[in-house]
């Protein structure tokens, strides 16, 4: 026999071999079948298939084909193999479909077999949304099931099939709650057998009396449950917070009907999300996670404070009860346990070091603990509670055991490290040497980085080491193998080093990357150089660099030639070294891509030349900021592992291009050209929590301005139909005429939010038109019939006042860009000029002063003046540019304050247009 | 003809033994909702079941006369019947179900059966045709069905053009029987 033969073999590769198992294969045609062999070439298969064997389209389609003959045999034992084995090739075979028939027989409610469940879960695998339907009975039938893993079955595939057939899995959600309330969750096959009979209607279905079901005590069907339950609901928040507090069972969490401590974890972890989203639910949420501190299941414990730790901006009187509950953790004999508690600790420890002290002496017993993962988190944490004097100490511990620990965990060190110097930045010597000695030790890439950029933050924070720093790193790239790396620490030493008071040391370093590195270190190398030749004052060191960059002409590499022959450009012409090297400012890339793509869509707009004025600049400070990297302070030593996903919000610009995007799709605003200028933030003009919730877009165009309404309802049970938002000038000076509004034709919770576009022709499209609007959100109201979820036929019209839409200044006409002031003020001295002096006599600061005249204007404050140093007198730069070829715009801000007649402000405006000057003054006086 | 009984007698004998060993392995293809299924278990379990559209394939052992046939029955729909190929391995005989009724495709029939006939894999065996829902009325008679098959050129292989009415049992045992004897013959 050929299981003999295998043995001899042993589970060598031949045994496990591709080829080999699509050769034996054949087992699958013989008549009769071996249910024997074929089960043990079914297990190879899956065996494979576990390990991460790739079998192509073919390979597995033929398996596919040969495993479904395998359904004419009755083994159980076989057929369960059989499924095993569908469900794993169903994603690479093709036309899986062919064995659905056969699976849903063996579903059948009446069909008392072991295998029931293994059916459920591979029928998920094989069809698509279409079927989705046609099955609901018998998912619906089996959630509820007695037997629990038939229950668990077919709630697990509704969750894996609920991202193609949301809309029938939704109609599932009264099953799923009686599966999560199921009191005892036994039972057996053979009285879970109903009698209404399959879609074959078979009278007498061959059963297996050799299998009895093993009642279940886990009640882990809750927990697959409460799943889906999540994943139908997760839209409808209300509904989430009622599930969570049934399922809570009050403060105590004594009463909740959840048994499994895994459902209960994962109802932990809706109750942080919601409360992290809702802030009015946050008391009621905080107090059940309380209650859960003190669940029986260490599981639930540890959850719980977890999600109480993590919470955003909470509080060190919010965090005592679950710190002692992770202290005892720490002393556990379970390892898992410890590691858990010490790596929420060790974050924690981040923002409130002072209430993580008590753990101390219990983490220094972890720092010896035989699992290096404990001691490295324990040993981190230890370094943020601890205070000066420990730091030596611990300092010489780490340094015994760098080598024994994974890179991962390495990098939590280093990170731990560099939060250190910056708190202590006296300790900096001892730091700075520990960190250049790891550099040299063996390590990925990921690891070096940390190293790198924790002597970068201690260059940027920490002045006094920052020429021992710089000379660490030139000698880690005269060794370093990773190019990311070398350019990065080439660019650095390109910007500190001129500052530095002996700059010649660092050029033999920089030149030798020339000499011995590959292209891409190379060019970087020579732009370093550059900047040395342009920022050094020295006539001597810039001939010598001139002489370096000369012999550069001649590298095989062009880019490396290239920036070689710009450099010694830049080096001789002072004025174009002052806009390629010098510049501080960079183009919002953004909000350039956006622009360029409309320029590039626009056929029109061919005939002219791209105009990059347009384009607001930032500073390089905030563009390193709008990278979304998030920046070195905010993640220092923050754990390497860090589970919470950072939601990164969309930039302004990004906000931009959507929002052309959706106006590109509207065909009556088709004509308008490019817009503008967005708002780039919706207005709300209803409170929050009402029943209609509608927030305004404003949109300017060159003729046009077009306002766009979000409007959300949240009443289920209500259709809204015709609706529109009347707007009323509130005055008649309003520059404006309305040319139409697009209504929506139905309004449902469903289809919330909406959009309502309302156009207006600027009537001298040269002015800024400036105002405000009253507005009226018009509808007719039509109840939905709950039996058949349509809308009934009558309805009643309908108002709702909603609040004042302001076209002002900033926002709508002017966005914030980034210039030098004093020399852009300078070169504007002589286009439009206004000068005006006001009285805000109702600003009680200057400060007061500067952020309002900010928000109002929307300019950027340049140069750190929106910050005023002395309370009396102050002076604010602003920069702005004027949406629609308005040109950039620049302010002055004089100001002084006195207690008796408040702020008094002399503010001068210069533009490159003098409607531009105009629309300034007027926003203020206005 | 007593000489006949004894040598159908000991052939079927022969035949019921050696399936002892195995099954005898039968396909059951036709245009979908020709009967195929309600054919199947019509033999298997003596009863009419309800139906849904086959998905792929159902097979069940069916015994008839102490013989056990194992009866696939693929599913008809046009988006299945390109895997009909996957199973024409080791078929002793061949069920082809028309809708004897359903005069619009009967050429949509005839097409698919001499593809299948064409079949290299299928080569010699034993055909038989069930010209299902004599019931209904208008429905074609065996007769008329043969004609429109033009199955006279059909040569190399035994078959039969047989009414059936699945929902009364009507045909089908006879069916079978012919078809026994035409295994039994190869």
């Amino acid at each position: 026999m050929s299981f003999k033969k295998d043995e001899d073999t042993g589970i060598g590769s031949y045994y496990n071999n591709k080829t080999t198992i699509i050769q034996e294969a054949r087992v699958f045609n013989e008549s009769p079948i071996s249910p024997r062999k074929c089960r043990a070439l079914l297990t190879r298969i899956v065996y494979l298939l576990y390990l991460g064997e790739n079998f192509n389209t073919q390979e597995a389609t033929n398996l596919f084909f040969g495993t479904t003959k395998l359904f004419q045999n009755k083994d159980s034992a076989l057929r369960q193999m059989v499924y095993l084995a569908v469900k794993e090739l169903s994603s690479t075979a093709e036309d899986v479909i062919m064995v659905t028939s056969s699976i849903m027989k063996d579903m059948q409610p009446n069909l008392e077999v072991i295998y029931r469940p293994n059916a459920i879960r591979a029928l998920c695998r094989i069809i698509d949304a279409s079927m989705a339907q046609g099955v609901e009975r018998f998912f619906k039938a089996a959630i509820v099931d007695k037997n629990t893993s038939i229950s668990s079955a077919a709630l697990v595939s509704s969750y894996h099939l609920f991202p193609v057939a949301k809309d029938v899995i939704k109609r599932w959600a009264n099953e799923a709650q009686e599966a999560v309330n199921a009191k005892s969750s036994s039972g057996s096959f053979f009285s879970a057998g109903s009698s209404s009979g399959g879609y074959l209607g078979f009278g007498s279905a061959p059963t297996n009396p050799g299998y009895q079901a093993v009642p279940s005590t886990s009640y882990i069907t809750q927990y697959h449950a409460l799943g889906l339950l999540y994943l139908i609901r997760q839209q409808d928040r209300m509904a989430l917070i009622k599930m969570i507090q049934q399922l809570g069972g009050g403060k105590s969490g004594a009463g909740s009907t959840l048994k499994n401590p895994m459902a209960l974890c994962m109802l932990i972890r809706y109750a942080a999300k919601v409360m992290d989203e809702d802030p009015n639910v946050h008391q009621q949420m905080f107090e059940l996670l309380e209650g859960w501190l003190r669940h029986k299941s260490d599981m639930v414990n540890y959850e719980a404070a977890r999600a109480i730790c993590e919470m955003r901006g909470v509080t060190a009187a919010q965090v005592a009860k679950s710190v002692s509950v992770l202290q005892i953790f720490l002393s556990s004999p379970k390892a898992t346990l410890k590691f858990a508690a010490i790596r929420t600790l060790s974050s924690l420890a981040l923002i409130h070091p002072a209430s993580v002290a008590p753990c101390n002496i219990d983490m220094e017993t972890l720092v010896s603990d035989t699992n290096r993962g404990i001691a490295t988190y324990a040993i981190t944490t230890l370094l943020k509670t601890g205070n000066e004097v420990s730091v030596d100490r611990l300092m010489k511990q780490i340094t015994g055991f760098m080598s024994e620990i994974s890179d991962e965990f390495k990098v939590i060190v280093v990170d731990a490290i560099r939060s250190l110097c910056l708190k202590f930045p006296g300790k900096q010597a001892v730091m700075l040497g520990f960190l250049s000695g790891v550099l040299r030790d063996e390590g990925g890439y990921d690891f070096k980085r940390a190293v790198v950029e924790a002597i970068f933050d201690m260059i940027k924070f920490i002045g006094d080491c920052k020429e021992s720093a710089l000379a660490h790193l030139c000698e880690f790239i005269e060794d370093c193998e990773f190019t990311k790396l070398s350019v990065r620490i080439l660019h650095l030493l390109g910007i500190e080093g001129p500052k530095t008071p002996q700059p010649t040391k660092y050029i033999r370093y920089i030149y030798n990357r020339v000499v011995l590195e590959n292209a891409i270190v190379r060019a970087a190398a020579v732009s370093s150089l550059a900047k040395f030749g342009v920022n050094v004052p020295d006539e001597a060191l810039k001939r010598s660099v001139t002489v370096l960059l000369n012999r550069c002409l001649d590298d095989v590499d062009d880019e490396v030639r290239d920036r070689a022959a710009m450099s010694l450009r830049l080096m001789k012409e002072e004025e174009l070294a002052q806009t390629y090297m010098k510049e501080d400012a960079v183009f919002s890339l953004s909000a350039l891509e956006a622009k360029l793509v409309a320029y590039v869509n626009d056929v029109d707009a061919a005939d002219e030349p791209f105009d990059v004025s347009s384009i607001p600049k930032i500073s390089r400070e905030q563009a390193r900021q709008e990278t979304a990297r998030p920046s070195s302070l905010e993640t220092i030593a923050a754990p390497a592992l860090k589970s919470a996903p950072v939601v990164v919000a969309p930039t302004a610009a990004e906000a931009q291009s959507t929002y052309a995007q959706q106006l590109a799709a509207v065909p009556e605003l088709a004509s308008y050209g490019p817009v503008l200028n967005s708002s780039t933030k919706p207005t709300q003009l209803t409170e929050s929590e009402t029943e209609y919730v509608v927030s305004c877009v404003k949109h300017i165009f060159k003729e046009h301005v077009v306002f766009q309404f979000n409007v959300a309802n949240t009443l289920p049970d209500t259709v809204l139909e015709q609706v529109s938002v009347i707007m009323q000038p509130s005055s008649d000076e309003v520059d404006l005429t309305e040319d139409f509004i697009i209504p929506i034709p139905s309004l449902s919770s469903a289809n919330s939010p909406s959009v309502v576009y309302v156009s207006f022709t600027r009537n001298s499209p040269e002015e800024y038109a400036l105002g405000s609007f009253q507005c009226t959100l018009k509808f007719v109201s039509k109840e939905v019939d709950p039996t058949s979820g349509e809308p009934e036929e009558d309805g009643y019209e309908d108002e709702y006042q909603l609040e004042e839409v302001e076209l002002g200044a900033g926002g709508d006409y002017i966005i914030p860009t980034y210039v030098t002031f004093a020399s852009e003020w300078e070169r504007l001295r002589g286009g439009a000029t206004a000068t005006e002096t006001f009285a805000l006599s109702a600003m009680d600061s200057l400060k007061a002063a500067c952020d309002s005249i900010i928000e109002i204007l929307n300019m950027e404050a340049l140069g750190g003046t929106e910050h005023p140093a002395s309370t009396s007198v102050h002076t604010l730069n602003l920069s702005g540019l004027v949406a629609g070829g308005g040109g950039k715009v620049l302010a002055r801000c004089r100001m002084t304050y006195s207690s008796g007649t408040g702020v008094t402000l002399e503010m001068g405006v210069r533009a490159e247009q003098e409607q531009a000057c105009k629309l300034v003054i007027s926003a203020i006086g206005g | 003809m007593g000489l006949t009984i004894s040598s159908i007698f000991s052939s079927l004998t022969s035949l019921a033994n050696w399936g002892k060993e195995s099954d005898l392995r039968i396909l059951m293809l036709g245009l979908d909702s020709a009967g195929k299924t309600t054919i199947l278990y019509r033999l298997q379990i003596g009863e009419v079941v309800s139906t849904i559209p086959t998905i792929g394939f159902n097979v069940e052992t069916v015994e008839y006369k102490n013989i056990k046939f194992q009866v696939w029955d693929l599913g008809g729909q046009s988006s299945i019947r390109p895997y009909w190929r996957c199973y024409y391995a080791n078929t002793r005989a061949i069920i082809y179900v028309i809708d004897s009724s359903d005069h619009a495709r009967l050429s949509t029939s005839r097409s698919e059966l001499l593809t299948l006939l064409s079949e290299e894999e299928l080569k010699g065996v034993p055909l038989l045709i069930f010209s299902n829902k004599q019931d209904i009325e208008g429905a074609l008679t065996s007769g008329q069905v043969s004609d429109a098959l033009g199955l006279v050129e059909e040569k190399g292989r035994e078959w039969s053009v047989r009414g059936s009415c699945a929902t009364k049992g009507e045909g089908l045992e006879e069916g079978l029987d012919w078809l026994v004897n035409a295994i039994q013959k190869k």
